[in-house]
């Protein structure tokens, strides 16, 4: 590991004072210190914001508002969680490992970094994190890479399992800066690689992400989290879906649905949303709806299993979510 | 580590003269000790109180293992995927290896060492003992202190939630059914 300068701050606006070029915020560190150790991350100041008072989890009229501060086991395990949206808890549990999951913050999960091997092995090219150095993927070991969303530049699958389920459900983010507040759509917060794969989201020099809100869809209590990988347990999704689905007297009121694991950020299903509206809630619907969900995807040596893992894992969470067997 | 100490100690004093010259924020970095730039972190261990000045690099594995003599929790990914250096902060099962140690300021550290009660070992160490839950025993201190967490969970019921919940632990000896075993004696007792 590089050396650092290791900080604390115990409001926001301390903690943005601190950051500067080069700087990183440390939270459950389960990231950062992973990649800090491979040398892939070498920020010469530490600012440690496990004291800034992002914590809480609370039922507004604006919505579920998360803490960024709150530890992935905790928004798991609460009940207003579980009741409002079971969607997340199930995305969390299914993620990491019990240790990981009482260390991980929200908002770290949502800025954790992909796990395509070529980025986290400092010897290798990687557009991400050397810009123009190439990308070995496209013609490497493959298999667990995008299909949606890629570039030239970079097919790297973004981690995250929660996020998936967020983007989902239409949720938010408070961003806190320098110049104040601003809030931004999740699934807008991610950027498409093109060709600055480096940049990931919308996150500008020190700012930071405050809090997650989730819009409240009484509905989607009828919700699942259905993560596909190599093993049961404690393993990346290889294809995961979230969906939520409305149903009532056998027709498809509402839905919402993105997939993990296929994308260069969390994938929200749109075109298989509107197909899926108004129609009859039977497996036969549902396949015919996931057929849209590959448009325009481009795979690569070793993924184009994830074409047909993915329309058949979207079949299997809307059968589940509907409560038709 | 990748850089040398001479370079580091120039490093860090350049960066705290600096801080200390230029920043209305001084108070707010941590401060560090002296001018080699390791912080002072005062923490309990086992229900001691403990002080050390430490390099900010430092995981709180390697401060129990090298500074305190505590190798009990061992080392083995040192990448967070093993589980073998599980310890408890604030009552709560952590990976050590991918914790900071100046992190741990204030809080409470429990490791293996610490679980029994003198010679009276914890009910999770008898049904280890018991079921033979190891072969090689580096994974076990991990797999105890995960364990230890796991038979309070009130909806950790079945073999399948059990097995699920401590998937992060890792077994090469594959010691898994004895394990499984002495979690579930653990739990009922």
């Amino acid at each position: 590991m590089r050396a650092f300068d290791y900080a604390t701050a115990s409001t926001v606006d301390d903690a943005l004072k601190l950051a500067r070029p080069g700087s990183a915020f440390l939270a459950g560190g389960t990231t950062l210190v992973d990649l800090m150790k491979l040398d892939v991350l070498t920020p010469d100041r530490v600012i440690d914001v496990n004291s800034l008072p992002l914590k809480g989890i609370r039922l507004h009229a604006g919505g579920l508002r998360i803490g960024a501060l709150e530890r992935m086991s905790d928004v798991a395990a609460h009940p207003v969680v579980r009741a409002v949206h079971p969607m997340i808890s199930k995305a969390l549990l299914l993620s990491a490992s019990g240790q990981l999951r009482n260390m991980a913050s929200i908002g770290g999960n949502l800025m954790q970094r992909t796990r395509c091997d070529y980025f986290r092995d400092v010897t290798s090219a990687c557009n991400k994190r050397r810009p123009g150095s190439g990308c070995p993927a496209l013609t490497g070991v493959n298999r667990g890479h995008a299909i949606l969303g890629t570039s030239d530049s970079c097919v790297a699958t973004h981690a995250s399992d929660v996020a998936v389920a967020f983007v989902a459900l239409g949720a938010q983010v408070v961003l806190r800066g320098k110049d104040g507040g601003r809030t931004v759509a999740l699934e807008d917060f991610y950027l498409l690689p093109g060709s600055t794969p480096d940049r990931e989201n919308v996150l500008g020099p020190g700012e930071l992400i405050a809090e997650v809100v989730v819009p409240v869809l009484p509905w989607a209590r009828h919700s699942t989290y259905l993560k596909i990988r190599d093993r049961q347990s404690y393993e990346f999704a290889l294809t995961s879906v979230a969906a939520a689905v409305d149903v009532k007297r056998g027709v498809v009121q509402d839905v919402r649905l993105a997939a993990g694991g296929v994308g260069t950020k969390p994938w929200r299903l749109r075109a298989v949303e509107e197909a899926l509206k108004g129609g009859v809630a039977v497996e036969r619907t549902f396949a015919d709806a996931a057929e849209s969900a590959v448009d325009g995807a481009r795979p690569l040596a070793h993924n184009a299993f994830k074409t047909s893992l993915l329309k058949r894992s979207i079949v299997r969470a809307l059968l589940d979510a509907a409560g038709v067997r | 580590m990748t850089t040398s100490r001479r370079q580091f100690f120039g490093r860090a004093a350049a960066v705290s003269a600096g801080v200390a010259l230029t920043s209305p924020l001084a108070e707010a970095i941590a401060a560090p000790a002296n001018d080699t730039g390791l912080v002072d972190v005062a923490f309990r261990v086992n229900g001691e109180r403990r002080r050390l000045s430490l390099d900010p690099c430092v995981t709180l594995l390697d401060a129990l293992r090298e500074r305190l003599q505590l190798t009990g929790t061992k080392k083995g990914c040192d990448r967070g995927q093993c589980g073998a250096c599980t310890v408890h902060v604030d009552d709560r099962r952590v990976l050590s290896c991918l914790t900071l140690a100046v992190t741990v300021q204030g809080k409470d550290v429990t490791t293996i060492e610490g679980i029994s009660d003198g010679d009276e070992l914890h009910p999770v160490q008898r049904a280890f003992i018991e079921h033979d839950g190891f072969q090689c025993g580096f994974c076990t201190s991990g797999q105890i202190m995960s364990a230890v967490e796991v038979v309070e969970e009130r909806e950790v019921r079945t073999d399948d939630q059990i097995r699920e919940a401590m998937s992060g632990n890792i077994c090469r000896c594959g010691a898994y059914p004895n394990i499984l075993a002495a979690i579930k004696q653990a739990r009922e007792s």
